[in-house]
């Protein structure tokens, strides 16, 4: 099913004021409802291999996997494809990278933050692994989808420090989960309905610990009828305010709903496309 | 000079010691590096271990816990002039080595294994086999420690200095329903005009306002010349046309 013209999606990735290299990389495919991000990290300069490996592999293998069975049928267990089919990719990936880390000294060390966005069915599943985020923007509201696995979303969690204290934590780069540095890797995986209006965005923590939440936000309303001056705006706004580290966004836009094609003659149909 | 801590009780010092060791236990049994005889104390109640400069304290479930700076801990990056409080005691750290890390690596992403902690703490004063295995956590330790106290630390998204010193930038509308209204700048982003017609960004830099064309079929017009599709740099007493109402750009005081 090509959702393309139901998602408008764009992306931008900066290496920052500070650093030289942009460990980040970004991959999506509108038709296909994909959207990839990952924060690479370890090694010297390895980080981009990660994350370059991890969006390569993980866009590639899913375009794959969706032009066979579509994300929304499931699979014998009765589970989603779209999670069956992330787990078992996000592993390969994972096995990977770690590979590679593991034989390469160069790459000795390396890992990757991830999240993905998959839309179908007028829904979202969406994995994450590390401090990268995802974000909706509906109406007025916006607020972040996923949890970070770092070190200071335990200790919020755990009532150790207030989340006014996190701002202005030292920890704030400590991840517990990366893809790529231990065998095997566990994602975490959601589904969220998505409505027509709503505008996701997925983003390394270049752009969260720059820019506070209610700028973010901001930007966004502001400029929601121009999906790509947002995303430039909002790598600018990063970067003004010093941008120490790679910044990198993707912006997704709801554009109208797309429930999945269900039925015989709904395959018919795809069949003759 | 190696890193070291000072013992002390009641603002008396009782002892200088120097973290030379990997691991420095302290506690209430004899058998501990750092051996304090006291009933608030456990048998085995914190550790310290030590990489190259870096310092990392560790409570061992102790009955009457450990604290860093009025602040009780589980696990902690000590830095220079912490003070560690174990019942009535006190281990200031002292660590005037300056580090090589900077405070770019610092805020570099690292992986913080969540069996780290437990894996230093069961590690014997031995080598260890699991060494490898700690070595991204290690390096976590190596960056975060080995970070001099900042004066403030890494603050989200802190305003950049230059805005404060940049004067403040307004529009005046000059035609229309709305001629001699007048707005304030002050925000990082204006919008302007009407949503679904035609709409224009103001945004505020570190160096001065930008005016971007949003959405419409026509661009705005800036001292009679229409924008592309690119931010212009306004300048004062420039005037803006947008949706046939023309506003001037100043900058205030």
């Amino acid at each position: 099913m090509d959702l393309s013209q139901a998602l408008q999606i764009v992306s931008r990735s900066d290496a920052g004021m500070v650093r030289s290299h942009n460990e980040d990389a970004v991959f999506y495919n509108a038709a296909r409802g994909m959207a990839i991000l990952a924060d690479g990290m370890g090694g010297y300069n390895a980080g981009e291999v990660a994350s370059g490996m991890a969006t390569a592999l993980l866009g590639s293998e899913l375009e794959k996997a969706f032009q066979k069975t579509e994300p929304h049928q499931l699979d014998t267990s009765g589970k989603l494809y779209s999670h069956s089919v992330l787990e078992g990719e996000i592993a390969r990936a994972n096995t990977a990278i770690y590979q590679a880390a593991q034989s390469q000294p160069q790459y000795a060390g390396m890992g990757t933050t991830l999240v993905v966005a998959l839309f179908f069915d007028n829904m979202m599943t969406v994995a994450h692994i590390g401090d990268s985020r995802l974000y909706r923007l509906r109406g007025d509201e916006f607020q972040a989808i996923t949890r970070d696995h770092s070190l200071l979303q335990e200790q919020i969690d755990s009532g150790m420090i207030t989340a006014e204290e996190a701002r202005n934590s030292q920890n704030k780069n400590l991840v517990t989960r990366a893809l790529g540095v231990d065998p095997a890797v566990e994602p975490e995986i959601r589904d969220y309905d998505t409505m027509p209006g709503d505008i996701y965005l997925l983003c390394s923590d270049g752009l969260n610990d720059m820019v506070e939440d209610e700028e973010i936000a901001l930007t966004l309303q502001a400029l929601s009828a121009n999906l790509d001056l947002a995303a430039t705006q909002l790598i600018q706004t990063a970067n003004d305010s010093g941008g120490r580290d790679n910044v990198s966004v993707v912006l997704v836009r709801i554009a109208r709903e797309y429930p999945a094609a269900r039925g015989w003659w709904a395959r018919l149909l795809q069949w003759f496309k | 000079m190696a890193a070291k801590l000072i013992l002390s009780m009641d603002g008396l010092v009782l002892k200088e010691i120097p973290l030379t060791k990997e691991r420095t236990t302290i506690g209430r049994k004899p058998h501990n590096d750092i051996q304090i005889d006291n009933l608030a104390i456990s048998g085995e109640h914190s550790v310290i271990v030590t990489i190259l400069n870096d310092s990392f304290l560790e409570d061992l479930n102790s009955t009457n816990g450990t604290y860093v700076n009025g602040q009780p801990i589980k696990k902690h990056f000590l830095q220079n002039n912490d003070v560690v409080e174990l019942g009535k005691y006190k281990l200031k750290y002292i660590n005037e080595t300056p580090t090589q890390t900077t405070a770019a690596d610092f805020e570099k992403t690292m992986v913080l294994r969540p069996d780290l902690m437990k894996k230093t703490a069961e590690q014997t004063a031995a080598k260890s086999p699991s060494m490898s295995d700690t070595q991204v956590g290690m390096k976590a330790v190596d960056t975060h420690a080995g970070m001099a106290p900042p004066p403030q630390p890494a603050a989200p998204a802190s305003p950049p200095p230059a805005p404060q010193a940049m004067p403040v930038g307004a529009i005046q509308i000059l035609t229309g329903a709305n001629a001699g209204k007048e707005l304030e700048l002050t925000k990082n982003l204006t919008t302007l005009g009407k949503p679904g017609v035609q709409v224009a960004v103001i945004t505020r830099r570190p160096h001065g306002y930008f005016i971007t064309h949003v959405e419409g079929a026509n661009f705005p017009v800036v001292n009679g010349t229409a924008l592309d599709a690119h931010p212009r740099e306004l300048k004062d007493h420039d005037v803006i046309e947008l949706a046939s109402v023309k506003m001037e750009f100043f900058l205030k005081g």
